[in-house]
């Protein structure tokens, strides 16, 4: 294999501010009594193998530039990926003049000065030997990998393949508000999906990953690809149980979605548009005592740390469950002005939209149980996996796919599929009455396995 | 420039590349070797307009340049992209994506042909060359639409997005087609409050159309507006669902996403190439209800699913899937197509330049029956009438799905009764289509605003039904029977 050119794009951070600091420039210019940009620029690679053949190698570098201008209270947001000068003039252009179509809010202005962050903190988000990865040392791990998953047992018939990824980038953000900045991170990751046959033609599927910004901070390719196939196997008869109530454990992989739920219902942006069951529930119990969740962007090395925010504010850990209690709503600068308070610092932005409240590092704490003993009931529903959209944060009512395994006295019995779990949200977070030690920190919403005392199964 | 000047679409920056530049670039694609190269470049400009709390909030504006190349060896595909057009970065995405097939031979690409295509979705005028105070106009149509229809409506929020691509397809079996393809979308959400609840409805449209679009009866914005505060309202009285298996009806139009589902993802021929679909090795086999005739239409005029041509120079067709619950066809792309021997069905689609492509959907829709829906209502003694749906997801390997009603109906002794809460459904896709008793005379195409996702790619689809009767299917609610 020769090596491709897509890593001349080196993320490099300085280039992106100047970039930023230049459409700045040109809007305020343009006439814009506010404006902050955004540029991003990162080069990723992904290649994936089945059952043993290349299937894909993909290799690119990307430019992109989000804008933000303010002008009589009236806000226009828009983005590009033409960097010629002609073309970023008439862009900055435009985008003022975009805003004559909007109608004045006075909430809508940049943030003040004094709110704006100062300094910012190494998060070591950067690892230089992510760049050493290769086409083919990424075949390699997936060669690796795919060979220990079909290997392990000889009921994993097919694959569903072996899949490497790896990728930099850097941001530049000026804000006429005060602030220029920027910082670049990298990440790999590494996922293995054997499939193996059941009963009545149905196939079998799961999956294991690894996932780091560091390359050391991978698990082994033939660690990933025997975990996954474990995982599989164990799906093999799996059928659906009678409809009934009673204890469901969640996985910390099953358990990250409704976390990722419950961080959409603690957004500012969802409590001040009335789109979220804890609007005005803020300093009351919404959780079991057993509860505490926080909002940490200061994390070394983690998936989502940053070191300021998407409007250029410092960043903080923000508690915002503790103990059961709900603390704070996250907010970024409108949705505080909205709620009468200040930013908690948690703006988000992307090139092509303007901010809004995002976590960062999104945290259920570990318990003190081990994730065993939070099985240990009678009878329960232990769930690996949860599929489907059947969650409406006006009302907490949540009913979902599941799939996973029966248990009966603290052991999975037979494997499970076809049901559906559904409990109220309200419920659900109060009804928490065991959280394991076993925090799984591979992605930016992080939980361990916890236990919910009653849940409606819907089966046969 | 003053944007409501804009002039777009009379050019636009891919008229620069003519059949010269794109050989050379097919040329340095297949230097190494390969089976196949294509070349997709993409221009997108889309506005959109945000309207909340009784004002326009934001305005908004994008444009998107570049150019992917694609390599396949065998079933392995090479892939680089790049926004920066000059020569120089072209010519390096076209060798990158051509390492894949740095073990053979150079290919010589043929002898490049403009295709001519059809037109399934003429506009008098694109949107994007209306003045933008055209389209706040519609969103204030929705709001006060949305206000007047009950005092209980506390909050509406209203967006409106248009967009056109203008895209180029070129490939190594000689193929040059050009496709520009509109979309205007409209969204509402309203918020009803009473008694200390709160419910949400939502309503929208997405179609290739101009502003014409809005002027017609049934997809005007007051429809729309009225139609997200009648679903909030409604849904104020819902009652928990029951929980377990039952009979449900299926309303027609949204309901197409059981069948886009529960069938629709299982015969895009990938997985079955890979062997890892519940429908892999069942060609020619009984798997559905002999009710059920299940076809893919990219040529439904305007239809937000329709395309021209594929993102992979494949004109755009209507492709019988199952005939009278047999499974006759897959939707494929150049791969698999090649894979199973037969030819490529124009369903070869993807997110944008940064993206291969993959087999997908375009308009996916169960035909019509002979039943009158008002008798299929009427032979329930319990169970469920779904009406609206938010989405759905499937389980490729098992069939297995879930999807999630929005308005939903209790079903008593024949008539419809409360509406229910939030519920999901799940079932497996063979399963629940053998399952299909009665099947409507009134196929509706859902005019909603429909996404479907795939390996990370959004792309738009339309679907559509008839009513349909399931004999039995779980229903996830929390009232245990």
């Amino acid at each position: 294999m020769t090596g491709g050119q897509g890593t001349r794009t080196r993320a490099d951070v300085r280039s992106c501010q100047e970039l930023a600091e230049h459409m700045l420039n040109l809007a305020l210019r343009a006439g814009a009594d506010g404006a902050e940009v955004l540029v991003r620029d990162g080069a990723e690679l992904r290649v994936k193998l089945r059952m043993g053949e290349t299937e894909l190698i993909e290799e690119a570098g990307s430019r992109g530039l989000g804008l933000r201008v303010v002008k009589d209270e009236r806000v226009a947001v828009t983005y590009t990926s033409d960097f010629g000068a002609r073309a970023m003039q008439a862009f900055a252009e435009e985008s003022v003049a975009l805003c004559h179509l909007g109608e004045p809010d006075p909430f809508a202005a940049l943030p003040g000065r004094e709110e704006m962050a100062r300094s910012l903190p190494d998060l070591d988000l950067w690892d230089e030997s992510v760049l050493s990865i290769d086409v083919a040392e990424a075949l390699r791990w997936t060669k690796v990998g795919e060979a220990a998953a079909l290997a392990h047992d000889a009921r994993v018939t097919n694959s569903d393949g072996a899949s490497f990824s790896r990728g930099i980038g850097a941001s530049g953000f000026a804000s006429s508000a005060g602030f220029s900045g920027g910082y670049r991170g990298s990440h790999v990751s590494f996922v293995v999906e054997p499939v193996c046959d059941d009963a009545e033609g149905k196939k079998r599927n799961g999956y294991h990953y690894t996932s780091s910004r560091f390359v050391s901070g991978l698990l082994a390719a033939e660690a990933v690809g025997v975990e996954a196939t474990r995982r599989t196997v164990a799906k093999l008869g799996s059928r659906k149980v009678a409809t009934c109530q009673v204890p469901a454990v969640f996985s910390p992989e099953a358990g990250r979605s409704l976390l990722g739920q419950f961080a959409g219902v603690i957004s500012g942006g969802a409590v001040w548009r009335k789109g979220s069951y804890l609007a005005e529930r803020e300093g009351s119990q919404v959780a079991s005592p057993l509860v505490t969740i926080v909002d940490d962007p200061l994390l070394p090395r983690a998936p989502g740390s940053r070191p300021f925010d998407g409007e250029g504010l410092a960043v903080r850990p923000n508690v915002v469950v503790s103990e059961g209690t709900l603390r704070t709503f996250l907010c970024d600068v409108y949705a505080a002005r909205k709620l009468g308070r200040t930013s908690t610092g948690s703006a988000g932005r992307g090139v092509g939209g303007g901010p809004h409240v995002t976590t960062s590092n999104f945290i259920l704490r570990s318990g003190k149980s081990s994730a065993r003993e939070v099985a240990n009931v009678p009878r329960g529903l232990y769930i690996t996996d949860l599929m489907g959209f059947g969650f409406n944060p006006v009302t907490g009512d949540f009913s979902q796919g599941a799939a996973g395994f029966w248990i009966e006295n603290g052991e999975h019995a037979f494997p499970v599929s076809e049901v559906t779990i559904s409990v109220n949200f309200d419920d659900l977070w109060k009804g928490i009455d065991a959280v394991g030690d076993d925090l799984d920190t591979r992605s930016s919403v992080q939980c361990p396995t916890f236990r919910v005392a009653r849940a409606t199964v819907a089966g046969t | 420039m003053h944007p409501d000047s804009v002039t777009e679409f009379s050019s636009t920056p891919l008229d620069a590349f003519d059949a010269s530049v794109v050989e050379r670039l097919l040329g340095a694609a297949l230097a190494s070797g390969g089976d196949h190269a294509d070349l997709y470049f993409e221009y997108r400009s889309a506005r959109d307009f945000a309207f909340e709390e009784g004002k326009v909030r934001t305005v908004g504006r994008g444009i998107v340049l570049g150019l992917g190349v694609r390599v396949v060896r065998g079933e392995a595909t090479g892939y680089a992209y790049t926004e920066d057009l000059s020569d120089a970065r072209m010519l390096e995405a076209a060798r990158t994506a051509g390492q894949i097939a740095s073990h053979g031979g150079t290919r010589t690409p043929i002898a490049l042909a403009a295709r001519t295509l059809p037109s399934f979705y003429p506009v008098p005028e694109l949107s994007l060359l209306r003045p933008g105070e055209e389209k706040v106009a519609l969103l204030r149509r929705v709001d006060a639409a949305a206000r007047a229809y009950d005092p209980r409506i506390v909050r509406v929020e209203a967006s409106f997005i248009e967009g056109c691509s203008d895209v180029l397809v070129v490939n190594s079996e000689g193929v040059m087609a050009r496709d520009r393809q509109p979309m205007v979308r409209l969204g509402v959400i309203a918020v009803a409050e009473a008694g200390g609840k709160r419910q949400t409805g939502r309503s929208g449209t997405a179609k290739r159309r101009g502003l014409d679009l809005f002027a017609e009866p049934g997809s005007t914005p007051e429809d729309h507006g009225r139609e997200a505060a009648r679903l909030a309202i409604a849904m104020l009285d819902a009652q928990d669902a029951p929980a377990g298996p039952m009979e449900v009806v299926l309303a027609p139009g949204e309901s197409g996403i059981l069948l886009h589902e529960a069938v629709g993802h299982g015969l895009e021929a990938d997985f079955n190439r890979k062997k890892t679909s519940n429908y892999s090795g069942q060609m020619g086999k009984r798997v559905a209800s002999e009710l059920c005739t299940v076809v893919d239409d990219a040529t439904l005029m305007n239809a937000r699913g329709s395309i021209n041509v594929d993102d992979e120079g494949t004109a755009g067709g209507s492709n019988l899937l199952i005939d009278k619950g047999i499974l006759v066809g897959y939707m494929h792309d150049r791969i698999s197509a090649r894979h199973f021997g037969v030819k490529p069905t124009g369903n070869g689609r993807r997110e944008s330049f940064r993206h291969p492509p993959l087999p997908r959907m375009t308009n996916t829709l169960l035909l019509a029956g002979n039943d009158a829906p008002e008798d299929i209502i009427a032979s329930v003694s319990r169970g469920v009438y779904a009406k609206r749906f938010s989405g759905g997801q499937v389980n490729i390997s098992n069939g297995d799905f879930v999807f999630s009603l929005t308005e939903s109906y209790l079903i008593e002794d024949g008539k419809l009764g409360a509406p229910l809460r939030g519920v999901n459904l799940i079932g497996n896709g063979p399963e629940v289509l053998r399952k299909v008793t009665m099947v409507g005379h009134d196929f509706q195409l859902s005019d909603g605003t429909w996404t479907c996702g795939k390996s990370g790619q959004s792309v738009p689809v339309g679907i559509g039904t008839p009513t349909v009767k399931i004999a039995q299917i779980t229903v996830g609610g929390t009232r245990a029977p």
